[in-house]
């Protein structure tokens, strides 16, 4: 089995860790994963910015990147969800290109969800057996329906997951949403943040570095005791690696 | 009323700083969600519905000029006047006609967006006509001379202290030097100034929920019953609406009752669904002498078949209100115009230009929620999304936003630039937080950090050292 993996720019930038995390989780389902070189981005801010020139030029960079391969991985639910529900918006009045986009929306997978429909739960290797909270992004649970598939791999560690409340929010990332509106976005992250530090979860994960990269920040500065991780590094063993946003001594 | 809509940040940031507000806004939020969700659950063909209703709507927009003009028919046919209004001004000119002829002094008005919409208030009364409004949540905004912040619950802004406060004001006559602490004891005096009125308003005017072109008869819910009075006591009844509100017939109507209800309130079924057809019949006991329809369309006949089409099947529920986040954090009045929320972000601009409506679609993450609650399957983040293209297709966009778009995207198309670019980026950040893990402030990052660090890069990018790891 040939998996290709989508890096996403997030994890490339600021948590290649994510990404390594990633290829040994594919590895131990006998995978052989593959890095497309020619992969930036998903084109998304471009997209969300009403720039649909350039995510068109981009989403076909990336159709030409990841032709040919049987699988496509990404570790985000939201750039998942660009590939699987946008880019055939993006070509609906292009045949050719929609057909292409078709293909590889059909393809392609967000990681958890590729994780546990090839059996990744019975693959780990390591056991993490303190309380852990769930962000589901947006994209994740609501353009691609993913909820169950993170929560079968966080049982299959021995995780104690807990609940926190209202979950079905928004974290108030959105992309350039947080820099454009900051203090509505501000709301919204310090109401997530409360809400996990309330939980008493030892780590908070989610699938979705962008959400995780905001609510780190604003843990951090709350200096709540939360720790931070991508799902893949938790599946793969934390011992000696810093949470997002915390520094090396830690 | 003039639009502030291009000032939202402003306003937004006014409304996060207002405790008051926040207080009103938290406790209403939670109340809504929890509503509608225990509705939901209990009815286990909701979704089917939901389709359905999606499907009465579409057919109807698809043929909605012959569903229009069998509505005039069957209107007329029961006795009734309707008057065609292309703009707000038209409607406005129609009622305040019709109210003069009435020879009307006061009008007792039941809650309606579209005459929020029309500005109908000010017309009225900067025509002599005394205007009461009877539904309580629109009463007591208008004492405080504020516009409604939400489609359903127009004070919903408002905290019980505030109200009490208001009323004091507003009331202090002998007689009504009740305390005021307790709702029950709010609502009795606002039942008892309101009754008055009722009593001697000449001309009632209603919205409508929905319009039966089977039937030519109107249908509103309340929960207060103040619509009922507003259209039986008067002489005149005027019911204001807008052209998609036509339905084919009964059954249609009760199938988009049964999803509004819960939808809105969590309600099954409103305290009051009412049916107004025609004007008083001779063997009626009561009821108005004329029964007028003003039909608005203000733009939407537009819409129709373009990109916005989605959005004319919105039955103005307003969950997506009740489950935005954004809403739930600024309430309505910072979207600056009438329609607030994820169906107010899409509509305004429509309604005031984009121009001026701009921020709004913008002041969204698209987290998706309002498509997931809204009964009628609006695409609500795609619409929002759509207006942003315009806006960034005609050149509105801000020049540091698009500058800095383009600088991006121009390295995003070039893979071999862009790694060399976001490897430099990433080892600088993470040289310059030597080894905190994070930023609490950075050049150009202010708009981060104001509230939240900024997490530094762990090293070299995944790409370098996957190249390195000798596997590329």
């Amino acid at each position: 089995m040939r998996v290709a993996l989508f890096v996403t720019c997030l994890v490339d930038l600021f948590r290649p860790g994510v990404g390594f995390a990633a290829v040994r989780l594919l590895e131990r389902l006998g995978a052989e994963v593959v890095v497309p070189p020619e992969q930036t981005c998903c084109g998304q801010p471009a997209y969300n910015s009403g720039d649909f020139a350039n995510a068109r030029a981009i989403a076909r960079q990336v159709l030409d990147a990841f032709d040919g391969y049987a699988h496509v991985v990404v570790p985000s639910g939201s750039c998942a969800g660009m590939l699987v529900r946008h880019y055939p918006e993006l070509f609906r009045d292009e045949p050719e290109t929609l057909a292409r986009a078709e293909a590889l929306a059909a393809r392609t997978r967000e990681l958890s969800a590729f994780l546990a429909e090839h059996g990744s739960a019975d693959t780990l290797d390591v056991r993490f057996a303190g309380r852990v909270a769930m962000h589901d992004s947006c994209s994740a649970r609501r353009e691609l329906g993913i909820g169950a598939a993170p929560r079968a791999l966080l049982d299959a560690l021995g995780a104690a997951r807990v609940e926190f409340e209202d979950a079905e929010a928004c974290c108030g990332f959105g992309g350039t949403f947080c820099v454009k509106y900051p203090d509505v976005s501000a709301r919204m992250v310090s109401d997530k943040a409360h809400a996990v530090t309330a939980s008493g979860a030892d780590v908070l994960v989610s699938g979705d570095l962008g959400c995780l990269l905001n609510i780190a920040g604003r843990l951090k500065r709350m200096d709540s005791p939360v720790r931070v991780y991508h799902l893949a590094e938790l599946l793969v063993g934390i011992d000696g690696v810093p949470g997002i946003g915390d520094g090396d001594t830690r | 009323m003039k639009p502030t809509s291009h000032a939202f940040a402003d306003n937004a940031h006014r409304a996060l700083d207002d405790a008051t507000l926040q207080q009103a806004l938290a406790k209403a939020g939670v109340g809504f969600v929890a509503k509608r969700r225990a509705a939901v659950a209990e009815l286990p063909e909701f979704d089917a519905l939901r389709q359905a209703g999606r499907a009465i709507k579409d057919h109807t927009l698809a043929h909605l000029d012959h569903y229009l003009l069998r509505f005039e028919e069957t209107l007329q046919a029961a006795g009734g006047q309707l008057h065609w209004a292309e703009t707000p001004d038209a409607a406005c000119a129609a009622v305040l006609e019709i109210c003069r002829d009435a020879g009307a002094s006061i009008v007792a008005k039941g809650k309606s967006m579209v005459g929020e919409e029309i500005a109908l208030n000010d017309a009225l009364e900067g025509a002599g006509f005394e205007v009461v409004e009877t539904d309580l949540g629109e009463y007591i905004i208008q004492i405080a001379h504020e516009p409604p912040s939400h489609i359903i619950a127009p004070a919903v802004h408002k905290t019980r202290a505030q109200i009490a406060a208001l009323f004091e004001a507003h009331h202090r006559q002998p007689g009504l030097a009740r305390p005021l602490e307790s709702v029950p004891q709010i609502v009795d005096e606002a039942r008892e100034v309101l009754r008055e009125k009722f009593l001697s308003a000449d001309v009632g005017i209603t919205g409508a929920n929905f319009l039966i072109a089977e039937t030519g008869s109107t249908v509103i819910v309340t929960n207060e019953g103040n619509g009922d009075l507003s259209a039986t006591l008067p002489r005149v009844h005027i019911v204001l609406a807008s052209i998609e509100k036509v339905v084919p017939n009964l059954e249609d109507a009760s199938v988009l009752l049964r999803l509004l209800a819960r939808s809105a309130t969590g309600q099954e079924i409103t305290s009051y669904t009412s049916f107004f057809t025609g004007p008083r019949r001779s063997e009626d006991p009561d009821g108005p002498e004329e029964f007028h329809v003003v039909l608005l369309d203000n733009g939407r006949s537009r819409l129709l078949g373009g990109a916005f089409h989605d959005m004319l099947r919105c039955i103005r529920c307003g969950a997506c209100l009740n489950h935005c986040p954004v809403y739930g954090a600024v309430g309505g009045h910072a979207y600056g115009w009438v329609y607030p929320g994820p169906m107010g972000a899409v509509l305004t601009p429509l309604m005031v230009g984009l121009e001026e409506g701009a921020p709004l679609p913008n002041a969204s993450t698209l987290c998706g929620r309002c498509e997931e609650v809204c009964p009628m399957a609006i695409p609500l983040p795609k619409l929002l999304r759509e207006h942003r293209r315009q806006e960034f297709d005609r050149g509105l966009v801000a020049g540091r936003s698009r500058w800095a778009l383009a600088a991006w995207a121009f390295l995003a198309r070039r893979p071999a630039l862009y790694r060399l670019a976001s490897r430099a980026g990433a080892r600088l950040l993470h040289k310059l937080s030597r080894g905190r893990g994070r930023f609490a402030k950075l050049p150009l990052a202010q708009a981060w950090t104001a509230a939240r660090d900024l997490p530094a890069p762990q090293g070299d990018t995944f790409m370098a050292q996957w190249r390195r790891s000798k596997r590329g």
